[in-house]
């Protein structure tokens, strides 16, 4: 039997079932959609956190107190030394490091006149708005110098010179910070979520006035910004040694930024992959539903079954004809449930145009192999129960 | 051509067998007419399956042109019905979805023929049945005589051996079932051999043998 004459002869039997047929069709297509919708999200998630790194600067290290690995064995072996002002400054000086900038934290309540609001007070220096390539909507951002020199200028993030000024302008404004009085030099342009904080939803002071007056002694990070990209392992190398010259132990750990999105980058495929999980249980219960369209036509058309095996056609051609009917019904749900999820994706995309959501190749491969594999699956069993009816009992019928 | 040599049909119904053939044995020749006849039950319609390679015999040997038909594989006994035997049913087994063209095209298509090969036979099987400006039409367009003669187009396009014709006149009036008869005599006449199963006598009688069966056994062959 030629093979189009095959799809012809499956295609004409699902013809004479309308409704049935459009039915199991639908049932793919949901699930097919589902996949295709899915992974264009979860890839769209992930390219939205590549991009947001890219934002950052690909050439960032990130110096944090304490070592990832568990420590153990006789004790003091496991002190941590601060992270420090004087450590940030040598840090600064190394000749692959083309600038950085030290973190300090604490959540402070923030108030101008009988406003307050809580949030992350951030001490830095001028070099943090040029490693984190922040832009200011008004005024400027901390003002270079010594940084063991703490001024009382504060810069506000958007959202906290909204809520505290409710439209006047901040410049030159005195807030205060829990008991401490700050002037307002600078407020930034909108920026949004960044890596741990918001920075909408920041404050920054000099770095060593927050440390005195949240009584800190280490910093949270350092920031290192490297000169050349390629020397990012190098640079890390010099960090590391550094700060093992200085503290006389490894207790500080340096990530790069490649390293952060690698774990991002993977969280976020298992994220991927668990959606798509959930999608393919649609498609089983569709494959079900094949399933048992196909016997449902097997056992009706019996007579059809009979005559056909009377006529000289072989078992292998009575189960390729089923099968084909199944792979048929499967397929052309994989194309509809593509379009669907194509059309479902581009709706999507129109609602939140800054989500780069789009089906990767690998999903739309993946899902028309899915639909054909699920033809074949779940058509093999009623084929087979077709071709092994005595073709005496299938005839003798009406 | 056919030959059964003591062959014994028997099917298990609970724990009791039923023999639907007791030993028969009959051997008709090529281009011969054979009338089956017996009331329901007599095991006319099982012999018939028997000889059209559909069933095997429980006991017995069962010769089709020389070849023992109990030995060969499923697919062997496939090929045979595909080339060498033509099937008219009583309820006619069109499929309903296809024109009476493509009912007629059907057994090509499993044999692999080619479209227009397969489009030019069918065309002439139909023309040879009379139905020619039928072709397009849909066996739910057609009348009872005019289906059972394109169920007889089909049985004959691929040129076979052997027209088994199980009550093909059964579920026709009797104006269209002369018809069908005169036709399958014409193909008989052309050295087709013919075997009918029937219950009507006045349909047997124009055979030129009649097998008459009883209880699964032969009761009178008659030779007219």
């Amino acid at each position: 039997m030629r093979f189009l004459d095959l799809l012809r002869f499956a295609a004409g039997a699902l013809r004479g079932h309308r409704l049935r047929t459009a039915l199991s069709v639908t049932g793919v297509a949901v699930g097919i959609a589902a996949v295709v919708t899915l992974t264009a999200l979860g890839e769209g998630a992930r390219q939205y956190v590549i991009d947001q790194f890219a934002a950052l600067g690909s050439s960032l290290l990130i110096v944090f107190p304490g070592r990832v690995e568990t420590t153990g064995g006789p004790p003091f072996g496991g002190v941590t030394h601060d992270l420090t002002i004087d450590d940030y400054r040598m840090l600064a000086r190394l000749s692959r490091v083309r600038r950085s900038a030290p973190m300090a934290v604490a959540t402070e309540r923030v108030r101008y006149g009988d406003r307050g609001r809580d949030v992350p007070v951030l001490g830095t220096t001028a070099d943090f708005a040029l490693v984190r390539r922040l832009e200011m909507g008004s005024g400027t951002f901390l003002p270079a110098g010594d940084p063991d020199q703490g001024g009382n200028e504060i810069v506000l993030g958007l959202t906290v010179a909204n809520e505290l000024f409710r439209g006047e302008n901040p410049l030159g404004r005195i807030v205060r910070v829990g008991p401490w009085r700050f002037r307002v030099v600078g407020v930034l342009a909108p920026r949004g979520q960044s890596l741990t904080f918001n920075l909408d939803e920041v404050v920054f002071v000099p770095v060593s006035t927050a440390m005195r007056v949240f009584n800190r002694s280490t910093l949270f990070r350092i920031l290192v910004d490297v000169r050349m990209r390629d020397e990012l392992a190098l640079a890390k190398r010099d960090v590391e040694a550094l700060m093992r010259e200085r503290h006389r132990a490894d207790d500080v750990t340096v990530i790069t930024q490649d390293a952060l999105l690698a774990a991002f980058s993977s969280i976020l495929n298992a994220l991927t992959l668990a959606l798509v999980g959930i999608a393919s249980v649609s498609l089983a219960v569709a494959g079900v539903g094949i399933m048992n369209v196909m016997l449902v036509s097997v056992t009706e058309r019996r007579a059809e079954i009979g005559l056909l095996k009377a006529l000289g056609a072989l078992d292998r051609q009575v189960l390729a004809a089923f099968l084909a009917e199944a792979v048929l019904l499967a397929v052309m749900g994989g194309l509809a449930g593509l379009a669907i999820g194509a059309g479902a994706v581009r709706v999507f995309v129109g609602i939140y145009p800054s989500f780069p959501a789009s089906p990767p190749a690998w999903a739309v491969a993946a899902s028309l192999a899915l639909s054909l594999a699920v033809g074949v699956g779940f058509g093999v069993w009623p084929a087979r129960r077709a071709t092994r009816l005595d073709p005496v009992a299938a005839l003798a019928r009406r | 051509m056919i030959r059964l040599e003591g062959v014994w049909r028997t099917y298990r119904v609970g724990d009791g067998e039923v023999h639907a053939l007791r030993d028969v044995t009959l051997e008709i020749a090529a281009g011969e007419h054979v009338a089956l006849i017996g009331p329901s039950g007599s095991g006319k319609s099982t012999m018939l399956h028997i000889v059209g390679c559909l069933d095997r015999p429980t006991r017995g040997k069962y010769l089709f042109e020389g070849r023992e038909v109990g030995a060969l594989s499923e697919e062997e006994r496939s090929l045979l019905r595909r080339n060498r035997i033509g099937f008219v049913f009583q309820f006619f087994h069109l499929l309903p979805r296809l024109s009476a063209l493509g009912n007629v095209e059907l057994p090509m298509l499993f044999a692999g023929t080619p479209a227009d090969e397969r489009r030019a036979r069918a065309t002439q099987a139909l023309e040879a049945v009379g139905l020619a400006q039928r072709a397009t039409h849909r066996p739910d367009q057609l009348s009872g005589g005019e289906r059972q003669r394109v169920a007889i187009a089909r049985a004959v396009v691929m040129n076979p051996a052997v027209l088994l014709a199980d009550e093909p006149t059964g579920n026709l009036d009797r104006h269209s079932a002369l018809e069908v008869m005169d036709l399958l005599e014409s193909m008989s006449r052309r050295g087709l051999t013919l075997v009918v199963v029937t219950h009507d006598p006045a349909i047997a009688e124009r055979a030129r043998r009649v097998v008459r069966m009883a209880d699964g056994e032969i009761v009178t062959t008659v030779n007219s």
